[in-house]
């Protein structure tokens, strides 16, 4: 960049190895247009969520049949915790070069993402169960469609964790995989910001309403 | 074979939706494809080029080679959508209580494909691929900041138009319009494999557009060389920002009214559907959110191209260059505010249309700042009407008259009188190619000699500017009478005999802009031949001023043996005028490029196996294909040496063979630029 400044560090490279502390800076930069471009789409779910959950039940159930406060509280507690987790190991990942405790970090974080798709596919089956699917209104299909492809997401950053331990496993903590680690950590945060909206707008509105 | 088997296997394909096809035209254009196809395999094997094509082009992450590979895809596009236009144009000549030579059905394929094409497999990839070559030579980067992606997006662009060619020879497209309202694209309305084929193209382009996105903003924020303020960017960077940001957040609206409509129909949801809850207006809600911006991203890049033409070709600096940076900025943002005006006739309060309407209009002032700035750039200056420069002269005025009718439309009240009817068809035609499409002819042969090293025939570039332009006007003009005589928009056959002289000439503008077309391609065949004549090796052969015109011409793949330092806007201009232009770089050091691979062009296949497998309901081949997608990105984060190094000693070496050419040609002044004595050496003449 013109200015020669470093305004978006990348890892903790400044002083020992400024040259690749200024290579980092785009990639991270770029990572984090793409998560506001991700945003956007669960921004637009959203909207589509909170009209069509007044305008689409069409007689079917109501969000506030849908809503289980309890189920979500454990939900969002997993999701914040793993957010908790990968903070440790996003830590980790920046001052320690064995890349253990790192690995015992991210341990824990995809035993807290599995729990949390675990608890959320419970509480699809049991909505299938009461005949409350996809199918049946507008309501419905937004309430799934917002809610799977959050999971979707968190599948996919389970996904890709594994590759990167592989890649861990592999080659030890380089450069680049330090970088692909600080991004995973970056989209990982990112969805437990969109869980605190999906929380907000979907089951405690839900729950109220 | 029992038909559970064969559904397993092969979905809803079937052998009766293979060529022949019911209707004569369809069939001839299925064979065209295949015929084309078959050519295309046929001269890479006599000619023995596959090795040549995989190496230096299929596998390329080089910025410059995606940009140009962008270019053909676009090219192709465009014929492809011009015939149809003209099929078009016969259809309703002939139509008027008659039966035409196509059925409706037919018809409807032909609009919806025609509309998709042309914004999202000739303009899109035109617009990527200019900003692909140029900004990163304006900004001094030796490429964009993520290459790899910069293929994939490339190659997912490429599987969406694969999708529209094998609509062609394969089952039929989309008849529901390039904008696909539901719910006439609901599985009640259409069931079939023509909307899912609608639903993936667009689903894959608009993917790709929005990694393409990513890039540029990325790289302009990011890789700009030294004393590159933003303020000192050339204005087509700056465009290309705003292109660039407008594509990161419109395109998910886009993918998610595809995806939307997609789990309607292939999973049974009701988002868009009639009844249980379905609303097809959150689908107009959620396509507009895109295809407002969109109509943006088409026109900003040419705007950006149009202030380096009339610039450059004007001799003079950009007038106003502050004063277009925010006009453009301004568009950028109210092209967000705006997206209703494209349905004021479907039941919102009159306040909210009114609020609309005023927004609409709002964005008639920042288009009028520039359009100021480009005649007060000409102002004085000396201007040589080169074939670019005559296209900005059809462009100004033709996009005037765009303007003031959209101003026209922009009117709630009016908006009600000719919603749908052929006056819009007009408008937004009549911005989208002087704007749009004439741009990218400008900006093509603008940068031509850039990118091959000689300059495109001169003769043949104004017959091709004849020939659109008034093909154009020709074709257009009529329409907003048309549409002003009632005669709607998408219509087979007509009934009213005053239709019928303004139909005929909309057909003869028709065939006039394909003149245009085969002009360009004889103006491309006619340099090819002649390319020793028109050699430009030096690289400068407009007298430029930005620094693309700073490099050989073509530019190494590291575009800058040293990238630059600038104090300027035209550093260029200053370096040219103070004699230090071609001077050698006190050191030279190692480079690293980017290696080939051959992942997105994978990545891309994958999808488009994806893509029409999912269109036929072929569900393993759907997931083999998204596996594969994933598994190449997979792969290539495995990939450990992924750039190339090029040795300062080999950098010197064509660089001072670069110098030594330079200060061996004799410069050449402007108006002495089309001679050919131009060897891309301009002599500062102010």
């Amino acid at each position: 960049m013109s200015a020669g400044k470093n305004l978006h560090p990348g890892i903790n490279l400044g002083h020992s190895d400024p040259a690749g502390h200024h290579q980092a800076e785009p990639v991270m930069f770029g990572f984090w247009i793409f998560l506001m471009s991700d945003l956007v789409l669960f921004a637009l779910l959203l909207a589509t969520y909170s009209a069509m959950s007044v305008h689409g039940v069409a007689g079917g159930p109501e969000p506030r049949d849908v809503t289980d406060l309890a189920s979500a509280g454990i939900e969002t507690a997993l999701l914040l915790l793993s957010s908790f987790t990968i903070g440790m190991a996003s830590l980790a990942n920046k001052y320690h070069d064995d890349g253990r405790r790192l690995l015992q970090w991210l341990g824990l974080t995809a035993v807290l993402g599995i729990g949390f798709l675990a608890m959320e596919a419970r509480d699809f089956a049991s909505l299938i169960a009461e005949g409350a699917v996809p199918q049946r209104s507008g309501f419905l299909s937004a309430h799934f469609t917002l809610l799977g492809c959050h999971a979707l997401h968190v599948a996919a950053g389970l996904l890709w964790m594994a590759v990167l331990v592989l890649q861990l496993m592999a080659t030890g903590l380089e450069r680049a995989l330090r970088l692909r680690f600080m991004r995973l950590a970056l989209f990982w945060h990112m969805l437990d910001i969109v869980w605190v909206a999906i929380l907000t707008f979907v089951f405690l509105y839900g729950a109220a309403g | 074979m029992s038909e559970e088997l064969l559904y397993w296997l092969a979905g809803d394909l079937r052998w009766s939706d293979f060529p022949p096809k019911a209707d004569m035209i369809a069939t001839i254009a299925a064979l065209i494809v295949v015929a084309g196809a078959i050519g295309v395999v046929a001269t890479l094997t006599i000619a023995r080029r596959w090795r040549w094509l995989f190496d230096n082009w299929l596998s390329s992450l080089d910025h410059k080679k995606i940009g140009i590979m962008y270019m053909v895809l676009a090219f192709v596009m465009l014929l492809r959508a011009v015939i149809e236009a003209v099929l078009m144009r016969i259809q309703q000549a002939l139509s008027v209580n008659a039966q035409g030579v196509v059925s409706a059905d037919h018809f409807a394929q032909l609009f919806s494909t025609h509309g998709t094409i042309m914004i999202f497999f000739v303009a899109m990839p035109f617009i990527s691929g200019l900003i692909n070559y140029v900004m990163p030579l304006q900004i001094g980067a030796r490429d964009l900041t993520f290459p790899f992606m910069n293929a994939v997006g490339l190659w997912l662009s490429a599987a969406g138009a694969a999708i529209l060619m094998a609509s062609l020879v394969i089952g039929e497209f989309s008849t529901g319009g390039w904008s696909g309202y539901p719910p006439f694209t609901e599985l009640a309305y259409s069931p079939g494999e023509g909307v899912d084929y609608w639903i993936w193209a667009v689903t894959l382009s608009s993917i790709g557009t929005t990694l393409t996105g990513i890039n540029f903003a990325t790289t302009i924020y990011k890789e700009r060389c030294e004393g590159m303020h933003l303020f000192r960017m050339p204005l087509f960077c700056w465009t290309s920002l705003c292109t660039a940001i407008l594509m990161i957040f419109a395109m998910p609206p886009l993918t998610v009214a595809t995806a939307l409509l997609a789990l309607d129909r292939y999973a049974g949801f009701h988002f868009f559907t009639n009844g249980a809850g379905g609303n097809m207006m959150n689908y107009a809600n959620l396509f507009w959110l895109f295809g407002h911006p969109e109509v943006y991203i088409l026109i900003l890049p040419a705007f950006g191209v149009w202030s380096e033409v009339i610039s450059t070709f004007s001799g003079k600096r950009l007038y106003g260059y502050a004063s277009m940076v925010f006009a453009v900025m301004c568009i950028a943002v109210l092209s967000f505010t705006v997206w209703l005006h494209h349905f004021f006739t479907m039941g919102q309060s009159t306040n909210v249309n009114a609020v609309f309407g005023i927004a609409t209009m709002l964005i008639g002032i920042p288009t009028g700042v520039k359009v100021y700035d480009w005649l007060l750039t000409m102002y004085r200056g000396r201007i040589r009407l080169t074939a670019p420069m005559l296209f900005a002269m059809t462009f100004l005025l033709c996009f005037v008259i765009g303007g003031l009718t959209g101003i026209i439309l922009a009117n709630p009240p009016v908006d009600f009188q000719v919603h749908n009817s052929l006056f819009l068809v007009a408008h937004f035609h009549n911005m989208l190619i002087p704007g749009t499409l004439f741009g990218m002819i400008a900006g093509y042969m603008f940068w031509f000699p850039k990118a091959f090293g000689f300059r495109l025939d001169e003769r043949w570039g104004r017959i091709a500017w004849a020939c659109w332009s008034g093909g154009f006007l020709a074709a257009f003009m009529p329409l907003y009478w048309l549409g002003l005589m009632g005669m709607m928009r998408r219509t087979a056959i007509s009934f009213e005999a005053a239709y019928q002289p303004w139909l005929n000439a909309a057909w003869a503008g028709a065939a006039l802009i394909v003149c245009g077309i085969v002009a360009l391609g004889i103006q491309l065949v006619v340099s090819v031949r002649r390319r020793s004549d028109l050699a430009v090796p030096v690289g400068d052969p407009w007298d430029g001023h930005s620094l693309e015109w700073w490099t050989p011409a073509p530019p190494p793949e590291y575009n800058f043996a040293r990238r630059p330092r600038i104090e300027d806007t035209e550093a260029f201009t200053n370096a040219k005028r103070d004699g230090r232009a071609y001077h050698a770089p006190p050191s030279y050091e190692d480079i690293e490029v980017p290696r080939n691979t051959l992942i997105p062009a994978g990545i891309g296949a994958a999808g488009f196996v994806c893509a029409f497998a999912l269109s036929w309901h072929i569900w393993w081949a759907a997931l083999l294909g998204l596996a594969a997608m994933w598994a190449g990105v997979v792969l290539r984060s495995l990939q450990g040496d992924t750039e190339r190094v090029i040795p300062a000693a080999e950098v010197q070496r064509q660089n001072e063979a670069w110098l030594d050419c330079a200060r061996q040609t004799a410069p050449v002044t402007r108006f002495a630029e089309v001679e050919r004595i131009n060897r891309g050496r301009a002599m500062e003449t102010t």
